[in-house]
């Protein structure tokens, strides 16, 4: 039986997206599966007492090695803030390549602490910097200085020590460029590296607790126990800026959603299911529910979603307890069928994402694919017609073209960077300044009004001809080419909308990132959490790999 | 040092600024992004383009035809390397273009560098009688080197290269001789045995 790729005008709406779920082709999983027989060494703690100073962790195969120098500050408790508006941090970190020497590091204290004002080199690869969860960080440090370890229940309602604010790579502010790495193997994967980079600095948060709190009290101190550690993880606070990039790399985001819909489709066409792999597959699913059930928001929306997550999910548990026979030809393809039928959105990709754990072999050679040579698609075909583009357009955005953007609610929004921070913004056009500067970030209104000119152009009129007196819609010219070829390059929903979320863009993003506990704080920023229930990096060499779905805090 | 990254994405907002569209500000910041990797002062020239742009007027060139003189202001180099991108597929079959009156030509050098690249042919382009050969966008090879690129291309000759190779037959049959000896000579034996398929393998 051949199933059919999912239709990218159902997926790559925004509410869809928006309830993506971490799977087995998540980032941060296939990071620890490339780099899980590296060797990992703490190099370098050179902290005091309350735990500010310096330290290196690394990662070394072979001749390569990789990095984490961690920059410990001192701030006063009203410096500190989530926001990127920010300008101190209680840790400051970069990845560098290779093994940094003294003078390195002399030259990294001046400009890590300054992140965006700071000036990396090629030498540098990754950029972050992280806050303390006071409540938390407090707490665990006062209670292993006594010898005892922290209350669990406390832990849980936060799950990290520490959050990051901002992960930059790819040559910002000087870092390394992609194409001076890119034919390195082990990074052949979106984001490895910044994945490294917070996997280490969960390590550092552990170190430091355990410092800081031996220092408060020797005679009574005892460390964080392993398995507590283990089931913290890093949090991560998010915003805007993450919104554009989706947009802004077309070929990119087809290649992970595209991935995505191959292993599902491939899952779905297995006819016999062997009971191992179907035992795995519930036993994730059951226990899932934990994530689900210690999943803390304060968002009334985020709320609703889990609630209607949790009932659909324990609905589907229902249904394979007491309906379903494993043994029957396609399971996968009707458990899909029944999900679709039965469950909300959130629900559908969160079984989705269950349902690839069983199947490295589906997975893997995926997971290659997941990047992207973004420069080969550059080129517009200016050689073709009005008529071919025209073509392409009604089959590949047909639900764009029917929104009436001449009506005010859909076209309310504008996408604008913040003089300030250089940071994507998002505005009411109706009701603040600046929409002349608006970002090309607009695409169904742009690809409308592109259609609408193709209408009244010439059919066999060459698009090298038609950009010349409409110059203002070829980046909507090069994204229409580039749709032809990556069917889910497009988010097929309109981003300026008045009913737009935001934060169903981050939390695509997240998803593939493999975060967990999406909380939103607001329609345009959220918190996350990474790495919780992962292994310790001296567990890396033999660990369960479902331990998303293991936490016990 | 800045990365690419960085100089891509200021040239591209720059563009914007400038007045250019979204689209060809992409482009803009493609180009310059291309100079930069191979050494040559993208920056320093869009910069000093865009300071030109506010005093005085340039030309934009939509339609490239074989001759393009501009006898009033200079051509615009972006908008014209953005013609000569987008038309490279039709200006194949002239071989010879010649230009008259083109401001910073070094940026609209990075747009034929990217034509090359399209057609699969290398471009040999002369300013002011300086020599350029622009070799599939791998790279940019020139007579500037130690000297300044000029702000204005007075006269310019872009030539689309067939592609031929860079020797003579001689000069290859002579190497592919030398080559020769790093073979074995087959004996009857070697002949049935070393391919595997033996004498018949038409059966």
């Amino acid at each position: 039986m051949k199933v059919k790729l999912r239709d990218p005008n159902k997926i790559m709406k925004l509410s869809r997206l928006g309830s993506f779920h971490q799977s087995k082709l998540s980032f941060l999983r296939s990071f620890l599966n490339e780099f899980k027989d590296w060797e990992y060494k703490r190099d370098l703690f050179n902290l005091n007492e309350n735990g500010f100073g310096e330290a290196v962790y690394s990662f070394k195969k072979n001749k390569r090695v990789y990095s984490l120098v961690c920059f410990a500050n001192e701030i006063k408790d009203e410096e500190r803030s989530d926001r990127v508006i920010a300008t101190k941090w209680d840790a400051a970190f970069t990845l560098h390549d290779g093994v940094p020497t003294k003078k390195d590091i002399e030259r990294l204290k001046n400009e890590v602490p300054k992140q965006e004002v700071g000036r990396l080199s090629y030498k540098e690869l990754t950029l972050s910097r992280a806050n303390k969860s006071l409540r938390i960080y407090n707490h665990v440090v006062e209670n292993l200085s006594k010898g005892q370890q922290p209350d669990l229940n406390l832990l849980s309602k936060v799950g990290y020590l520490y959050r990051t604010t901002a992960v930059y790579g790819s040559g910002k502010f000087g870092l390394a460029d992609r194409f001076r790495i890119k034919n390195r193997e082990e990074i052949n994967g979106p984001f490895r590296l910044e994945m490294m980079l917070v996997y280490l600095v969960r390590q550092f948060t552990f170190d430091q607790v355990n410092h800081v709190a031996y220092h408060r009290n020797p005679k009574t101190a005892i460390k964080l126990d392993n398995n507590i550690c283990k089931n913290l993880g890093i949090g991560n606070s998010t915003g805007l800026g993450m919104a554009p990039f989706i947009v802004n790399h077309p070929t990119l985001l087809n290649n992970w959603i595209l991935s995505r819909e191959k292993a599902l489709k491939k899952i779905r066409e297995i006819k016999d299911v062997e009971s191992k792999d179907s035992n795995l597959f519930i036993d994730c699913v059951k226990k899932s529910l934990k994530n689900i059930t210690s999943w803390n928001t304060d968002s009334e929306y985020q709320q609703k979603k889990i609630s209607s997550l949790l009932k659909d999910v324990e609905k589907f548990l229902n249904f394979i307890n007491k309906d379903f026979n494993f043994e029957i030809e396609y399971p996968f393809n009707n458990i899909y069928q029944w999900l679709e039928d039965n469950c909300c959105e959130e629900c559908i990709e969160y079984i989705v994402s269950i349902m690839m754990e069983p199947y490295n072999d589906i997975i893997n050679p995926l997971i290659k694919e997941m990047s992207s040579d973004e420069e080969k698609y550059f080129n517009i075909p200016t050689q073709r017609k009005v008529e071919e583009l025209r073509s392409i357009i009604e089959t590949k955005y047909p639900n764009i073209l029917d929104i009436n953007f001449e009506e005010k609610e859909n076209n309310k929004n504008f996408w604008f960077i913040s003089k300030n921070k250089e940071e994507p913004r998002l505005a009411d056009r109706f009701e603040e300044h600046g929409s002349e500067l608006e970002q090309p970030l607009a695409i169904a209104r742009d690809i409308k009004k592109l259609y609408d000119k193709l209408l009244v152009s010439k059919k066999n009129l060459t698009i090298a001809k038609f950009l010349i007196s409409n110059s203002e819609l070829r980046h909507v010219v090069r994204r229409a080419f580039i749709v032809e070829k990556f069917p889910y390059s497009e988010i097929q929903d309109n981003t300026i909308g008045k009913d737009l979320m935001p934060i169903d863009m981050l939390r695509l993003k997240l998803s593939f990132f493999g975060a967990l506990k999406f909380d939103p704080r607001s329609d345009k920023w959220l918190r996350i959490c990474m790495f919780q229930g992962a292994p310790l990096p001296n567990e890396l060499k033999s660990y369960d790999e479902q331990w998303v779905y293991k936490t016990n805090i | 040092m800045k990365s690419l990254s960085e100089i891509e994405t200021i040239a591209k907002r720059a563009s914007k600024a400038a007045g250019y569209s979204w689209g060809v500000s992409e482009e803009t910041g493609k180009s310059i992004r291309l100079l930069e990797l191979f050494s040559l002062p993208g920056i320093k020239h869009l910069n000093e383009y865009f300071n030109e742009k506010n005093k005085h007027k340039f030309e934009n060139l939509n339609l490239i035809s074989e001759n393009n003189y501009s006898s009033n202001n200079p051509y615009c180099p972006i908008t014209l390397g953005i013609s000569f991108l987008d038309q490279i597929n039709v200006l194949e079959n002239l071989k010879k273009i010649k230009f008259k009156n083109v401001a910073y030509p070094i940026i609209f050098i990075s747009f034929i560098s990217r034509s090359s690249e399209i057609i699969g042919k290398k471009i040999y382009v002369k300013i002011d009688e300086k020599k350029i050969l622009l070799n599939l966008n791998v790279n940019i090879s020139s007579e500037f080197i130690d000297q300044k690129f000029p702000k204005m291309g007075n006269a310019i000759e872009v030539n689309l290269l067939e592609n031929d190779d860079n020797f003579t037959e001689n000069e290859w049959n002579n190497l592919y001789k030398l080559s020769e000896d790093t073979f074995v000579e087959e004996s009857d034996s070697l002949k049935e045995g070393a391919a595997g398929a033996g004498l018949t393998d038409n059966d």
